[in-house]
């Protein structure tokens, strides 16, 4: 039964990420966050983002998340009607000092990154036996 | 190289942008949209999913970012030069889990698209990959123009 939010969106930590390198601005992937008892899960839509071209880091108490889109471009490729205008996504997060940063988990899957951080062991929600006598 | 082909700062825009309106010339009104015009199908803001056209001399690719989904789910059908797309995503909820944010997509979705006079709705390839649908549309030859020999 949570009462605090623990992960908050952070202003996106360039420059640090990995192929951050060009002037392009990045979009910021949709996101769905939610907490179970045990940690935090987190999915983020990446289409056209394959494992090789995706990179997650942890600086401190920050997760930073960022992939570049890739798909074949034929010879003499011309733009008619363009929705998305940028091929990198990022976002970056501040996770909760409860949160276990090293043991993050991440899979990407047609598109679609679930990232799964754990609470730290000793903070789990605990059932304390009553003995008896 | 793609921001050259869709991005704002790049500085073919300006480029990009008389080809965009010379395009809009040739093939007629409601496909070109690299300024902000939408194609009057598209629905304003954030509709699922987001569509960008391309085309080659040879064929029209339409690329649907579209994650998540199961291929043979997709709903893919051409009339005349209509493109239209449909399927479902479902997110299942968790119940027992407390939502901090839900900016993801679900339920039905359909994008229509008007593709380019020669569009050929007999040769129409799609192909599913990470996340992304690619629709590639072959386009009809124009008869090649024929020598008059003058006697």
């Amino acid at each position: 039964m949570a009462t605090q939010q623990q992960v908050s969106q952070s202003p996106t930590a360039g420059g640090t990420a990995q192929g951050a390198s060009r002037n392009e601005a990045a979009i910021r992937p949709p996101v769905d966050v939610f907490e179970t008892s045990d940690g935090i899960k987190l999915l983020a839509d990446m289409p056209g983002v394959s494992k090789e071209h995706l990179h997650l880091q942890t600086e401190g108490n920050t997760l930073t998340i960022e992939g570049q889109v890739q798909f074949d471009m034929p010879d003499k490729l011309e733009a008619l009607y363009a929705d998305v205008r940028s091929t990198v996504y990022r976002c970056s997060f501040v996770l909760s000092s409860e949160l276990d940063t090293s043991h993050i988990e991440a899979m990407l899957k047609d598109g679609v990154l679930a990232v799964r951080i754990p609470k730290r062991e000793e903070l789990r929600p605990r059932r304390i036996q009553v003995q008896s006598g | 190289m793609f921001e050259g082909l869709w991005g704002y700062e790049h500085p073919l825009s300006g480029q990009i942008r008389r080809l965009e309106e010379e395009l809009d010339a040739l093939f007629g009104t409601g496909t070109s949209s690299l300024t902000g015009t939408r194609n009057i199908r598209s629905l304003p803001g954030s509709s699922f999913p987001a569509v960008n056209v391309a085309a080659t001399p040879d064929a029209i690719i339409v690329y649907l970012f579209a994650p998540g989904l199961d291929p043979k789910g997709f709903d893919i059908s051409m009339q005349q030069n209509l493109l239209s797309i449909a399927g479902t995503r479902e997110i299942p909820l968790d119940e027992k889990a407390t939502y901090y944010r839900r900016e993801r997509f679900s339920g039905e979705f359909r994008r229509a698209i008007t593709l380019p006079e020669d569009a050929d709705p007999e040769r129409v390839e799609a192909k599913y990959t990470n996340g992304m649908l690619v629709v590639t549309i072959g386009r009809r030859q124009a008869a090649k123009p024929r020598q008059i020999e003058v006697r």
